[in-house]
């Protein structure tokens, strides 16, 4: 170090080269600190995500942008909310999209994704905007997928052609600003240029036309493999020692606007099953056919969100017959893939089923109504957004050892925290 | 081979050329910027999306913006609005139907002390009525030019403290530059210094301390900015000081130019005020011809300046000092990141010395008057005077040079507030302050204002003024980093569920929480600023939000109305 200089980093004193941008010289000291927008070499950084905010001199700072200085007292760590911060982001950025994972090609690749399982976003905090974005078929040999871009702006620095002319660029201002291509730019672009500007991408943003599923599953940047990640607790072991006085558990379970896949994956317990069985009791659920509460139910399972009318019924009955509620899936979280429709008023998505589809009969068709069938709400919502929930547990479906651990976590107080590779969006 | 044959700072210019001709820029203007200038076309569509006065499709023959602003909405906006688009035949946001009108809302236009207010091709008309709209429409129509019709603004300036005045006094031309004879450049920077001069354009900053660190940083070329863009909704007091004495505040800059070793200066004038700029160069031209502006500046010698006036297209933004160099190189107005302050590196990467127009102003009269007179006034932490401008409820809107120190309840008597209840003070960036603070005092050691005041009675309705102040920030923020961007598009979504009548208590928590995560990570002082007035509002006014959500507790409506949510599917199946 030709100029040394001394910082603290969660009351821990370092030396580095004065200057050092700041994330650097955390990530030297060994202290881990997630980014998204930082890229090593776009220099100055952009820092336009906000998501390696530390606590420099007592102000929050984003790292990325912050230059080393002498006597720098910088906290990572040390403070909680800090760590509350930095989710806080991530979880603007999901609610700020329109982020399907189960139907993006980057899915598993993705850095965005890979914050969220890292910094443990079960959920957004923030209610999701679902603004209806386009889907840009018009370049050459790229797709730009408005839905999913975090406007990170690394494609505007970096995607450049042979003749130094700027490929992306920032448009518009306020809530509409998104990055825009141009066409007659893109088409000069090589396609090792074009690959490459995909991979700069944070996100499922840039597409490159037959290059975006090249990675099969399990092989994508964040499919960590289970054992590695030291969390797969086998089968046999995840129930027992039996925990509390004999009593068994009451269990309900519900599909609302759902697909039942959350349900399948419950039922993927295979013989664990029937450890299972000796633990708890089931009431109302699609898996004993039981199809009113007959007692007080220790713990609701609710996947999908709420579609309809009759869902909000059934979740608000679900509500006060249980004592805990816990959203499984995404649908249940945030409304998942049936959200899709949130992008479109009610009216057009109606018309476009019932009135103008293919199978429709010109005279006859009609939107289904009657008093018996339930009402169509204007949008998909959440299931917090009707009822108290206490637990979410994300996935597309989760697995079913990442549903039965959180429950009997949630229900005995085990010691248990939920490990990497069961922490999916997909 | 590609012909590049204008720089870059000159985009905006080239921009506002073509953009005079016909009202907007079609694909054509686009391709020959791009080739003007050697950058790709999404370039140029960049930098024009960004302003909100650049328009791609055709805006009109004539095109009209009306001020949304809350002191506009309180002053008869809905019925000026629906006047223009009955006259003009114009809905808002469109043109009408034979391209006659182009007729579009903007964010504060400056003229808050005379509201309703309307640019028509950039001219001011005030205190719009309904009959006053059709008049003016119906006058257009049959031929008038928008200049001959407007209206001239009043300046309204409605207090000084008489002897004690230091801003809005007599203007002798040239008499703080006649004191450049006798000093040398560190010796006027000890005089700012002396006088405690700090930054009038809202943050505050010592001005002495930041004229002696550009001055240090050596450079071949260095600049000062006069920053005019006064966006602050209910702001006004830039426009009347360049309307009332532009030649004070080129006479500040030449000072600054002087003691930081400058030889060139612009300011950047926001679009709204374009009326003002022909004024403003005539000035810079009566000043060159006696030899107060130029190559040799006769008060001193050897000593070059000039001054040329750049004008913005539309976005609050640009008043961040970064953003507005990012502006001058002819950029989108996004703020840099905090890595070089611009005296080291600032407009074209040299030191710039950037202020604001009252602070120019008041530094010349440091000079003019002496530093010692200054800390007469005022008090220990902020001497001198500050010119405040007053809108809202009140009978006397207007400009009123204030001594730092003064009451709240006293400033409420003199502008004549009927019946205050709420006061913004230093605007929606600034503090939202109830009655009960009617002693706090307007000073450093207690409560800055930056120029802002506006003044609403219980009329009013709180929850109409923080929408309207969160759509502005929404609309305006430069939408770079995530909190900003979309931190407050989230809480405009709280907010109108809160007018729904939909929130309980733990939303009113989340809106603070949440407004504190904007608060504190966001990257320039627009995000950082933009939730105060709604924690505020949160914090002194809990009589109007205690009756407004649901306190019991349900664990089993989160403010889902299922009469709202099946509406839309009622209205489909009834058709
Ligand atoms: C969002 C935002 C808007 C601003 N708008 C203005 C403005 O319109 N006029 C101004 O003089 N300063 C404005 N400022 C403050 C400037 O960044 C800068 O501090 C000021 O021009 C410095 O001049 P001063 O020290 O003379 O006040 C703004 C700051 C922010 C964060
Ligand atoms: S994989 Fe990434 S880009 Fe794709 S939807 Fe999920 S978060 Fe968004
Ligand atoms: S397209 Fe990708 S790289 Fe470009 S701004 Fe959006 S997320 Fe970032
Ligand atoms: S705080 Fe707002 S205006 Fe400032 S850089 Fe961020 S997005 Fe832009
Ligand atoms: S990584 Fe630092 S702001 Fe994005």
């Amino acid at each position: 170090m030709s100029h040394p200089i001394t910082i603290t980093i969660d009351g821990k004193e370092v030396q580095v080269e004065d200057g050092t941008l700041l994330i650097n010289a955390i990530r030297e000291a060994g202290v881990d600190v997630p980014s998204l927008c930082y890229y090593e070499h776009i220099d100055p950084p952009l820092g336009t995500c906000r998501v390696c905010t530390v606590e420099v001199n007592g102000r929050h700072q984003a790292s990325c942008t912050t230059l080393a200085r002498n006597g720098m007292s910088v906290v990572v760590h040390d403070d909680p909310t800090l760590h509350d911060t930095r989710k806080a982001m991530v979880e603007m950025l999901f609610a700020e999209g329109n982020h399907f994972c189960p139907a993006c090609e980057k899915s598993g690749d993705c850095d965005l994704q890979g914050m969220g399982y890292d910094l443990g976003v079960q959920m957004s905090r923030f209610p999701h905007l679902f603004v209806d974005r386009i889907i840009d078929y018009n370049p050459k040999r790229m797709v730009i997928e408005h839905n999913r871009c975090i406007r990170c702006r690394r494609c505007v620095d970096e995607v450049l052609t042979d003749d130094g002319k700027r490929v992306f660029s920032f448009a518009h201002r306020g809530n509409d600003t998104e990055v825009a291509i141009d066409y007659d730019q893109e088409a000069k672009l090589t396609e090792e240029q074009a690959v490459r500007a995909m991979h700069i991408c944070p996100t499922g943003s840039i597409l490159v036309r037959g290059k975006s599923l090249a990675r099969p599953f399990g092989e994508r940047k964040y499919d960590i493999d289970g054992a590695h990640a030291g969390g797969n607790v086998p089968m046999e072991k995840m129930f027992a020692p039996k925990v509390g006085n004999g009593e068994k558990k009451v269990i309900a379970t519900v599909s609302l606007a759902g697909c039942f896949g959350c349900h399948m994956s419950m039922l993927d317990l295979d013989m664990g099953i029937l450890d299972l069985v000796d633990l708890v009791e089931f009431n109302k659920s699609p898996l004993t056919d039981i199809k009113e509460f007959t007692k007080r139910v220790d713990i609701g399972l609710i996947e999908g969100g709420c579609c309809n009318s009759e869902n909000v019924h059934v979740l608000r009955e679900f509500r006060r017959k249980c004592d805990i509620l816990v959203s499984v899936g995404e649908c249940s979280i945030w409304g998942g893939l049936p959200a899709m429709r949130n992008m479109v008023p009610l009216r057009e998505c109606l018309e476009e089923a019932y009135l103008h589809s293919f199978t429709s009969e010109n005279e006859a068709a009609i939107i289904p109504h009657h008093e018996d069938i339930p009402k169509i709400l204007d949008k998909v919502y959440a299931c917090s957004e009707v009822v108290d929930i206490d637990y979410y547990i994300p996935g597309c479906p989760p697995s079913a050892n990442h549903i039965w651990k959180m429950v009997k976590n949630i229900l005995f107080g085990a010691e248990y925290s939920v490990v990497y590779p069961e922490f999916k969006y997909d | 081979m590609q012909t590049i044959s204008l720089a870059r700072p000159q985009l905006l210019n080239a921009i506002w050329a073509m953009h005079d001709v016909k009202g907007f820029l079609d694909d054509n203007d686009i391709a020959q910027l791009s080739t003007l200038f050697g950058v790709s076309a999404v370039e140029i569509e960049g930098v024009v999306s960004f302003y909100h006065f650049f328009h791609r499709k055709p805006s009109g023959k004539h095109t009209i913006y009306l001020n949304n602003s809350i002191v506009s909405e309180f002053s008869g906006y809905e019925e000026v609005k629906r006047a223009f688009e009955k006259e003009t035949g114009a809905t808002i946001g469109k043109v009408d139907p034979t391209g006659t009108f182009g007729f579009y809302e903007t964010s504060c236009i400056g003229l808050s002390d005379q509201e309703p207010a309307a640019l028509v091709d950039f001219c001011p008309m005030t205190e719009l009525t309904p009959q006053k709209v059709k008049t003016i429409v119906s006058k257009l129509k049959t031929g008038s030019t928008p200049l001959s019709i407007c209206d001239e603004p009043k300046n309204n300036i409605r207090y000084t403290p008489g002897e004690r005045a230091f801003i809005l006094k007599d203007y002798v031309p040239g008499a703080a530059l006649q004191k450049l004879k006798d000093l040398e450049p560190m010796e006027v920077i000890q005089q700012i210094k002396d006088a405690g001069l700090m930054g009038m354009g809202g943050a505050f900053f010592p001005t002495g301390i930041k004229w002696e660190g550009c001055r240090k940083n050596a450079s071949n070329r260095k600049f000062v900015v006069c920053n005019a863009d006064e966006g602050e909704p209910g702001t006004f007091k830039d426009r009347v000081l360049l309307n009332t004495m532009p030649g004070l505040v080129i006479e500040g800059m030449a000072l600054g130019a002087y003691s930081v070793g400058a030889s060139e200066g612009i300011i950047y004038l926001r679009a709204e005020y374009r009326w003002l700029k022909e004024k403003i160069e005539q000035t810079l031209e009566d000043f060159r011809e006696k030899g107060w502006l130029g190559d040799h500046i006769k008060a001193k010698q050897p000593f070059s300046f000039d001054i040329r006036v750049q004008l913005g297209a539309g976005a609050y933004v640009c008043g961040e000092e970064t953003a507005l160099l990012n502006s001058l190189e002819g950029k989108r107005g996004e703020p840099r990141t905090r890595r070089y302050f611009p005296i080291e590196r600032g407009y074209l990467s040299k030191p710039t010395l950037v202020n604001n127009v009252e602070t120019f102003a008041t530094a010349a009269r440091i000079l003019e008057s002496g530093p010692a007179r200054m800390r007469e006034l005022g008090t220990k932490d902020s001497p001198g005077t500050k010119l405040i401008s007053i809108s809202g409820d009140c009978a006397k809107p207007g400009i009123y040079e204030i001594e730092w120190g003064m009451h709240l309840s006293e400033l409420l008597t003199l502008c004549e507030a009927n019946d205050p209840y709420y006061v913004q003070v230093s605007g929606p960036s600034g503090t939202a302050v109830s009655m009960k603070e009617r002693n706090r005092r307007l000073c450093k050691e207690d409560l800055l204002c930056g120029g802002s005041f506006m003044v609403f009675n219980k009329s009013r309705d709180l929850l109409q003024i923080l929408l309207n102040f969160n759509n502005f920030f929404k609309h305006e923020s430069c939408g770079i980093c995530t909190p900003c961007r979309a931190g407050n598009f989230i809480l405009n979504r709280k907010l109108e569920k809160l007018e729904l009548g939909l929130c309980s208590l733990r939303d009113l928590v989340e809106i603070e929480d949440w407004g504190a995560t904007i608060k504190q990570n966001s990257r320039c002082g627009l995000g950082q600023m933009s939730p105060n007035s709604i924690i505020d509002a949160i914090h002194k006014f809990p009589e109007y939000f205690d009756c407004r959500v649901d306190k019991s507790g349900s664990r089993l409506s989160h403010g889902f109305d299922m009469e709202r949510a099946v509406r839309e599917y009622e209205e489909a199946v009834e058709a």
